[in-house]
Formats: C-alpha cells, structure tokens, sequence
C-alpha cells in the first residue's frame, strides 16, 4: 500500500465517530443525564450485536441515545420514552423483553425449573432417608439368640 | 510442501480415529485383549498426527504464507510474532484445529496416565473419545479446511482482526478451549459407564481429575476473556452476557456441579445416574457452545463463521451424540443402584442444592440464550434478551448458592443437625453483618448491591476460614498438614467470595467522568485531579497511534503518568481503543482517550474502578484451588495403584 493511500485511510478513519456517550450529548441537568444513562442501559443498538446504545459506537446508538435525551428534555417520564420507543423499533429495542405473552415462559422457565428441582430433591433424599430405615431390618429370632451369646461372652 | 504434510497428518488422524473408535470397543464388547490393547497407542498417535497437522499451519502463519486461504484472511508480514501464532487460532479454521488438538490430547492423557483403569473401561473411554475425534475431524476436513490453497497468492494478507491483537486474548481461546474440550473426559467416561452398566467409587476418582483440569482451565479462560474485554474495549464492562460468554459460561456452571456431584459418588456412591446425566450435560453444553459460535446462528460479536453447511453439520454432531448419550442413559440408568443412605438435612443433601441450584441457573442463562431464536421461530416475535434479563434471573441463584454455602460444606456426611453445623459459624456471621454496616455507612447512594454482595463476599470468605479451623481441630499447627483437597476446596470457595465482592463493589460505586480536555488542563474525578499533558500521532508495527499522556494527582501527590491510545490498523480499517491503566489493589485508574473536538480539544474519559481486580483475583485463586485439589495424595494414590495387583477400588 502507497503511503498516501495510507495516510487518506487513516485520516478517514481518525474522524469516524468513536466512543459510546461522547461529552457534547451529556445533558446539562444531572438527575435528567442519570436517567437517560440508566434508560440506555436497556435498549438494544439496533444495528449493533448484543451491545446497549449506552455502550456502543455505531451511529445509529447515537441517534438514539440524543432521542432518549430529547424525549426526556421534552419532559415525557421513562415510561413514555420506552413506549415511544417500542412503538418505533419494536419490542426488538428492549433488552429486557417485557413478560407478556409468549415470552412468559421465559420469565417462569427459571422459577418453575427450580421448584421442579427441589421437588425432585425432596423425593430423592426421602428415598435415600428410607432406604436407609428399611436396609435395617429387624433381627430375626435366631440372629438375636447368636447375639445375646455373643454379649454374653 | 509443510502445509501438504499437515494436510495428510490431518486425513491420517481421520482414519486413526476411525480405528480407535471401532476396534477397542468390539474388543471390549468380546474381551479380546489384544483389540483392547490398541486403544491407547491409536490415541498417542492420533494425538500426533493433529499435532503435526496443527504444526504446519502454525509454520504457515509464522511464515507467511500467502498461498494458504487463511493466512491470506487472517495474517499479514508486519504483524508482531506473538499475533502471528495467535492468529492460528484467530480464525474458524484454525481454531477447530485447536479443538480437535486438545480433544485427542485429552484421549492421549487418558492413554497415558490412564494404566490403572480397568481394561476395557479404558478401552471404551478411548473409542467414545475418538467418535467424537472423527467427527470433528470430518467436520473440518469437510467444511472448514485450513489447508486450502489459492491458486493466485496476493503479496500480503488481510491482517488479524486488531482486537484479537492483544495478549490477553491471545491465551483466551486456548485456554478455554482447554476446558471445554476437557469435558470431553468427562462424557466419555459417563458413555463408557452406561455401556458397561456400572458407576462406582473408584469411576468417580477417575472423573474427577478430568472434570477438575477442564474446570480450572474453564475458570481461567473465561476470566482471561472478561479481563480482555474490560481493559480492551474501553469502558471497563467486563461481562456482557453475550451469547457467547455465556457459551462458555453453561458448561463452567454445569462442570462445577458436575465436580461436587462426583464428590457424592465418590465417597458416599450414591448420586450417581444423577452424575453421569451431569457429565452428558456438561460436554452437551460444550456442544451447543461450539455451535452457538461457529455457526453464526446467534450474531455476537465473537461469531466470524456465517455459514450454514457448518451449523447444521454441527448440530448433527450434537444431535448424535448428545442424544445417543441420552438413549443410552434412558436404557441404563436404572442399573445404577445408590447405595449411601443419609438423612434430609447432611453434606449429601447440601451438594444436592449445590446441584439444583448450579443446573437451574445453567438452564436459565440457557433459556435466555436461545429465546430470541425460538421466540422468532415459534411465535415470530423479534425480540431481544439481553444482560437486564440475566441479571435478574440469574442472580437469585449466585445469592442462594452463597448463603448455603459456608453451611453445607461444615455439615458432616450421613445426618447433620443445623444448628450444630451453624454455631462455628457465627463469628463470619457476625463479620458479614459488620460488612453491610460498614459499607452502608460509607456510601448508601446507589443500590443495595455493594452491602449484600460484598457481605456475601465476606460470608463466603469468613466461613471457609471456619471451615479450616474446624477441620485442623482449631488448632494452627495442623493447618499445614491439612490434605491438599482441604486447602484446594478452601481456596475455590474462598475465591468465589472475592470474586463476589469485586463484582458488587465495582457495579455500585464505578465512578466516570466524560468531558472535552484540553491540553494543559486539569480536571477532578472523585479524589484525582488528572491532567492532560500531551497527544501525540505515532507509529507502531502495523497500527498508527494516537497516544496521549497524562498523569493523575491525589492530594498533590503524583500518583500515575498513564499513557491512553487510540490505534488505527489501516490493512484491517479498524479503529482500536487502548486505556490506560493504573492498577491498585482497591481501585483502578482508568483512562481513555477520544476524539478531537470541533472546538479544539479531546474527548476524555476517567473511571475509577473500586475493587475491579478482586474479579479476576477471585477467579484465579479458584483455579489455583482446583490445581491443589489436582495434586492431592488420593489421585497420586490411585495413579501410583497401577503397580499394585489389585488396582479396581484404591482404598480411601
């Protein structure tokens, strides 16, 4: 590779967008600044793979951090901007999917597998506790005559 | 010609797999010895071949070699060395390479060190083994060949993708790979077990030494891959629940049960279909793990192979021998009789909670895994799952699992009664409860994170120290001649509590700061006052830098100069973030640099980062527990036992 070609690449590259929250999007208003980090914590980048618009680079992250902060400036509470939001993009932008319809069963997957469990270890040690009892049989007659002698010696 | 000579060792490794899958296994079925008997040098030279085959194209990247397709994609002549071996197994190719490689190294240390198995469950150990080295084999040869050629070789290669350039990243594949490959012991003794209908005892001490080295290399090299990202990617996450960390994660949860559920076997025989189901899981997990990120099916940011051919040859893989395991666990299981008997409230009920709980939480990062998958197959909902989920569901089983834990592990086997178990305990109690006093005090701002989490931290730190003393007899001269497990089980345990409060401290009082700085200019963070001396344009090997320099005052006092980098790497067109930072034992300094600005100056980013180490501190010492537990006098004993004419069950 040239070194001009070089040079023109970087230069290129120098000046795309970097960094998750850059300094010019942070509102003035601390409290207001606090919950648009905490409300971009949960939305999905959309062109992005499993990374939050709080944390990512891409442009579009950028787009809607400044929309989350429009939306809050406007004065809309955090449910409004999730909703408009939603209403936008899709569920797609929740990185914490809501637990309706379908997607109950993935919010009762890990309560109902653990009673699951702990029902199954319930029986199991009770098996256990049981075998125990019965492995030890009563002595039979001639077992306990064999056994007074032997105390008796 | 190296690269044709690795092609053909790959092929010859193929077809001596083939062999060691079939013959051992008829051999053991009929009991002919001598059929037996070429188990263990088909593994030595399996293992061999692989690793000429693994060698060449390491020759290949060392020298550049353009004509090979990978190279081409994944190297370049100006890369540092180091990367250039890292980028072996930077790529698909490579990196199924490596897996198979450590595959059939784990079969060659089963041929090895394996002389005091009974005969044919060696045998069967090492044909299961090598069903699963022709697979992959196969699947390599077939799909994902490394040693392709191109007809027309460019001058130069495309360049390792710059964020795998980087040394912590360089050990994380292979490490990891280490573990969860290793489980592969696990699987195929629990395979081998159902063929021959028989679990016991001295099975279980022939797993565990496995399923311990696979764990611990597990442990590292899931912490190499969160220290990376949390100094590499620049703002100090260091776990994402990626669908690909949490392919590494499922079979690290799994392998811990599995080792504790071993434990039960092993001393007490009872548990043991659960086990040997445990062990099928495990290597399941690893399955679907492998999967997950070769196929492409989940994009994440680990996933480079987009092509279905693989995946679905993959989840044939999986389809075969997970299921086939779980056939022959359906027909078998039932001949495994338990024989311990113990009380509801005993060490054997406490590892049965471990268990439970380990497994559920396994299923649930699972459940959260695919549900986007299965969410747009089956109700065509496109919806995402991402760490606010996890962290709610998951997280009630960490809390649980450290709440029992200092108990259970002082309950003695067969019958314990609570509350004799509990009295040794309350001097930690008491400790936990001063923690959350303490750190409530100094700062109740945020969440009830940093108290709890860092009392359970300490809970799980106080009462392994309890369960030293009462097992030393309190008394301090019999602390060292404590068995190499106690100290090994101690550290694990004790290093789970670090970790603990290194992720609740750092979650609630990360401080950060992003401002334009310029040059010249000081700013205070929390008790820093960091000043931004100079930026400056510079050249590395194959990247152009900008690198600036700062240095951080406390109280007047000079305590860092850090020099923050952005790269660019022109042959790759990526752009690079390298912070700088200044380690403490109690808080790290952790500065970025970012754009220029319009208005002159830089984007500057400051964190400080409370207790951040403990993390990987914590995970380390976990491991070096499992190292000490490996070198326990019962595996030398039973090592050693070969000699001895009657070897089947070691006494204890």
């Amino acid at each position: 590779m040239s070194g001009m070609r070089w040079l023109v690449l970087s230069l290129l590259l120098l000046a795309a967008p970097a960094h998750a929250v850059q300094p010019d999007e942070v509102l003035a208003d601390p409290a207001l600044e606090a919950r648009a980090r905490g409300l971009s914590q949960g939305l999905r980048c959309l062109v992005c793979r499993n990374e939050n618009i709080d944390e990512s680079n891409a442009d579009l992250a950028r787009d809607l951090r400044l929309l989350v902060r429009e939306r809050l400036v406007a004065g809309d509470t955090d449910d409004e901007v999730i909703a408009y939001l939603v209403d936008r993009y899709g569920e797609y932008v929740l990185l914490n999917p809501p637990a309706t319809g379908s997607t109950l069963i993935l919010w009762v997957t890990g309560p109902a597998l653990l009673l699951a469990g702990l029902g199954g270890a319930a029986l199991y040690l009770r098996r256990r506790r049981q075998a125990g009892e019965s492995a030890v049989a009563p002595l039979s007659e001639d077992e306990r005559a064999r056994l007074a002698e032997l105390l008796k010696e | 010609m190296i690269v044709e000579f690795g092609h053909l060792a790959l092929s010859l490794a193929l077809m001596i797999a083939l062999v060691q899958a079939v013959v051992p296994l008829v051999g053991a079925a009929q009991g002919w010895r001598g059929w037996m008997a070429l188990a263990a040098p088909a593994a030595t030279a399996q293992f061999l071949c692989i690793a000429l085959a693994f060698a060449a194209l390491m020759w290949a990247f060392v020298s550049s070699d353009f004509s090979l397709k990978v190279v081409v994609e994944n190297s370049h002549t100006l890369k540092p060395m180091l990367y250039k071996i890292s980028g072996v197994w930077g790529n698909h190719e490579g990196s199924m390479l490596l897996w198979v490689l450590i595959l059939s190294g784990f079969g060659a240390t089963a041929a090895w060190f394996g002389g005091a198995l009974p005969e044919r469950l060696r045998a069967r150990v090492l044909s299961v083994q090598a069903m699963i080295g022709v697979a992959f084999l196969a699947f390599i040869l077939f799909t994902s060949n490394p040693f392709l050629r191109l007809a027309e070789p460019p001058f130069d290669g495309r360049d390792l993708n710059p964020l795998l350039q980087d040394p912590g990243l360089a050990f994380h594949p292979p490490f990891l790979y280490l573990g969860y490959v290793g489980l592969s012991m696990a699987f195929s003794f629990a395979v081998a077990a159902l063929i021959e209908g028989r679990v016991d005892a001295a099975w279980a001490r022939w797993v565990r030494p496995w399923t311990l080295a696979a764990w611990m290399f597990l442990t590292v090299g899931i912490a190499l891959g969160s220290w990376w990202a949390y100094y590499e990617l620049g703002w100090g996450g260091f776990w994402f629940w990626d669908p690909v960390e949490n392919a590494s994660f499922m079979p690290w949860l799994i392998a811990t049960a599995l080792l504790h559920s071993a434990i039960v076997v092993e001393k007490r025989e009872a548990l043991k279909s659960w086990t040997v189901l445990l062990a099928i899981i495990a290597f399941g997990f690893s399955l679907i793990g492998t999967f997950l990120v070769r196929s492409g099916i989940i994009t994440s940011v680990h996933a480079f192979a987009n092509d279905p051919e693989r995946g679905v040859f993959i989840l044939a893989i999986l389809a075969v021998f997970i299921g086939g395991a779980l056939t022959l666990y359906a027909a078998r299981a039932g001949a495994m009789e338990a024989k311990g008997v113990f009380g509801v409230v005993s060490r054997e009920s406490a590892l049965v909670m471990n268990n439970v709980l380990l497994s559920v939480a396994a299923f649930v990062v699972f459940a959260g895994t695919v549900w986007p998958l299965v969410a747009e197959l089956a109700f065509a909902r496109k919806l995402s799952v991402g760490a606010p989920f996890f962290n709610q569901a998951f997280t009630p089983f960490v809390v649980l699992i450290a709440l029992l834990l200092p108990l259970g592990v002082l309950m003695p086997w067969k019958r314990a009664v609570v509350s004799r178990s509990a009295r040794p305990l309350y001097p930690a109690l008491a400790l936990a409860f001063a923690v959350v006093a303490l750190v409530y005090a100094i700062a109740t701002e945020r969440t009830a994170l940093a108290p709890i989490g860092a009392a359970l931290g300490v809970w799980l730190i106080a009462g392994t120290a309890t369960d030293l003393w009462q097992r030393a007899g309190r008394k301090a001269g019999r602390l060292t001649r404590l068995p190499r497990a106690d100290w090994g089980r101690a550290l694990a345990h004790g290093g789970l509590g670090v970790t603990f409060i290194g992720i609740s401290l750092l979650t609630a009082w990360d401080i950060e700061d992003i401002r334009v700085a310029q040059v010249g200019e000081s700013f205070e963070v929390g008790a820093y006052t960091i000043t931004l001396d100079k930026v400056e344009r510079l050249e590395g090997p194959n990247y152009i830098s900008t690198t600036a320099t700062m240095h951080a005052e406390k109280g007047g006092r000079l305590v860092a100069v850090l020099h923050p980098e952005k790269r660019v790497y022109p042959v790759a067109a990526m752009p690079t973030t390298e912070a700088a930072i200044d380690n403490g034992i109690f808080r790290d300094l952790y500065l970025v640099i970012g754009d220029p600005q319009d208005g002159g100056g830089w984007a500057v980013r400051t964190y400080i980062k409370p207790f951040a180490n403990w993390i990987w501190a914590g995970a380390i010492i976990m491991a070096l527990g499992g190292a000490l537990s490996l070198t326990d006098r019962r595996y030398r004993v039973a090592a050693g036992a070969r000699k001895a004419p009657v070897a089947a069950t070691p006494a204890e």
